[in-house]
């Protein structure tokens, strides 16, 4: 009981890195399903030599250790890198241990977990609605709205769910693009890793069951609606 | 005022290649075996396929050449599928509405009231889309077809799904469609009586190529018809529902000729053009006519010609009073001891005449 009461006082710092966490997670997220329903649409679309390469390099994250990821991030986005040196030159800032810089992090990283749920979903859904629809005279952004969103609901709430959930776990990535600055970069995961190199045990405990309890619940919605998916194909 | 289609499409183990066209109006079946292309000629027309270099054009619009290109969601086509293709989200009701409220309203000939009439789905419309029977799907479809006014219906094998039973009861709703709404049918099948039923014009398909365009009346009228490859020849005499006796029997007339239908009558209204459908080999002849017997339908006929059919049998071609064609398929045997020949006037004794279905 007494764990439990300690476990809900946070510091300041801590509601900062949650809140900071937060925002990465709703923007990675948000950029994610504009970006991969597209990719995730021409990846169901049929099959090709670029499909299975593209399907390949949005798998990367899956298998690669973040710290590669991160460190070909640094050095692109840094001020000595093609991007990082590009915005320097029109005389903006580079993107190196910045928010901004862990955010296009987080998207490349979490980018397998929107893509494939929704690739998942349309090549469920098949072309025929799709057909169905253009006979009856929608044009495409209409046979967007009508019939694939309504249609593939459940992929777009999996793939939402699963990307948020594992943008907020993300660690390496961040640690390696973002460094550990308080309130830029510094999320809930870098936090727990602070806490324990400094052997603040009890405040590393409070932040890591908040994760944990998070994570099951997410993972539980997700489980949740894939068995609804199943039930509701034609 | 034609429909035309021009394409090559080079597959592997299939060439498609057409260069076809026919008037856009009544009902064109497109027929042939599976991969003959039936399918891809379809969807050629629908705009589903769009191959380089090939042209399709209706009426005075061009929907496909080069670059120009029309969507299927601007071409004003309704189609209707093999498979139940109802929106699963959406209710009946939305179901039918869905093309309804995406045409304009100045374009709008058809309404929910009329359609749902005249398909009989009235007690259907609040009802969910997956308690609907194959049958009642294919109807709710139809009917979502027609709300949208098409300029040009195409339906790909929309009773291939159906059981025998179904297919009966809805084909009635096809071939009403057919007379009634003035709007061109291109319509998909391998089943030849569908074609006898439905069909104005025949596009025979074979291997991924035309083999030839034909009326309906000159497809049946060649005993090597492709038509006829399944049940042998066909004679598919056109004619009035009459009248229904207190017997059981229904009147058919023909020209002056009169048959009697023992089998239970599905279409509805005495005078309806319909299509009597007779195999040749329920056809016999008789010199004179017989006082004594069971049969219904002993009619007077002219011999036309005689030509071999398969082993030891010949057919006739035989005409009708009233002009139309009829086949007999009889043992060559009986031919030659009958000393049939051409321009004999003899009697067709029919076994069995049923609405064509």
């Amino acid at each position: 009981m007494e764990y439990l009461r300690q476990s809900l006082s946070l510091s300041a710092e801590d509601w900062t890195a949650i809140w900071l966490t937060l925002r990465l997670c709703l923007y990675t997220t948000l950029i994610l399903m504009i970006i991969a329903t597209p990719i995730a649409w021409w990846l169901a679309s049929g099959r090709s030599a670029s499909r299975t390469a593209v399907q390949a390099v949005v798998a990367l994250p899956l298998v690669l250790p973040p710290t590669v990821l991160g460190f070909y991030l640094l050095i692109t986005l840094g001020p000595r890198g093609f991007i990082g040196g590009t915005l320097e030159d029109m005389g903006f800032h580079h993107l190196a241990f910045t928010f901004e810089g862990i955010l296009i992090g987080s998207v490349l990283y979490s980018m397998p977990f929107a893509v494939q749920p929704l690739q998942e979903a349309f090549a469920n859904l098949g072309r025929r609605p799709i057909e169905v629809a253009a006979s009856l005279g929608a044009g495409l952004i209409d046979r967007f709205i009508s019939v694939i969103l309504p249609m593939t609901k459940s992929g777009f709430i999996v793939a939402m769910t699963l990307t948020f959930a594992h943008t907020m776990g993300e660690f390496g990535v961040i640690l390696m693009v973002g460094g550990n600055i308080p309130g830029v970069t510094h999320v809930l995961s870098t936090t727990i890793y602070g806490y324990t190199e400094g052997m603040q045990y009890a405040a590393a405990g409070r932040l890591s069951l908040m994760l944990l309890i998070f994570a099951f619940i997410v993972l539980f919605v997700v489980y949740w609606f894939n068995r609804g998916f199943e039930m509701v194909k034609p | 005022m034609t429909l035309s289609v021009r394409a090559r499409i080079a597959h592997p183990n299939f060439i498609f290649d057409v260069d076809v066209d026919w008037p856009a109006e009544g009902v064109t079946v497109l027929f042939g075996r599976s991969g003959s292309g039936k399918t891809t000629l379809l969807r050629l027309i629908a705009g589903l396929e769009r191959p380089s270099g090939a042209r399709v054009s209706f009426r005075n619009e061009i929907w496909l050449n080069g670059r120009c290109w029309v969507p299927l969601y601007r071409r004003r086509i309704a189609m209707v599928f093999q498979e139940a293709s109802l929106l699963p989200h959406l209710s009946v009701r939305e179901n039918l509405l869905y093309g309804y409220k995406r045409t304009p309203i100045a374009e709008r000939k058809l309404h929910l009231d009329e359609v749902v009439r005249m398909l009989a789905i009235e007690n259907l419309i609040e009802r969910n889309v997956n308690q609907l029977s194959g049958g009642e799907r294919q109807r709710v479809a139809l009917g979502r077809a027609l709300l949208t006014s098409p300029r040009l219906l195409l339906m790909d094998e929309p009773l291939s799904a159906l059981d025998t039973q179904t297919k009966r009861d809805i084909l009635p709703y096809f071939e009403r469609l057919a007379m009634e709404a003035d709007v061109p049918i291109v319509y998909v099948t391998h089943a030849p009586a569908e074609v006898e039923r439905l069909a104005d014009r025949v596009v025979f398909l074979r291997d991924g190529h035309i083999d030839r365009v034909e009326t309906i009346k000159h497809a049946l009228s060649r005993s090597d018809s492709p038509l006829f490859n399944d049940e042998g020849v066909v004679s598919v005499i056109e004619g009035q529902l009459g009248l229904k006796k207190e017997h059981g029997l229904t009147l058919f007339h023909v020209g002056e000729d009169c048959f009697w239908l023992s089998n239970p009558i599905y279409s509805d209204g005495v005078g309806r053009s319909q299509r009597l459908r007779i195999l040749a080999k329920d056809v016999g002849i008789v010199l004179t006519k017989p006082e004594n017997t069971s049969l219904l339908n002993i009619l007077p006929v002219t011999i036309q010609y005689i030509e071999h059919a398969r082993e030891g049998h010949v057919l006739l071609g035989l005409r009708l009073s009233g002009g139309q064609n009829l086949f007999a398929e009889i043992t060559a045997w009986s031919c030659g001891r009958l000393q049939l020949h051409n321009g004999v006037n003899v009697y067709a004794m029919i076994k069995t005449a049923a609405l064509a279905e």
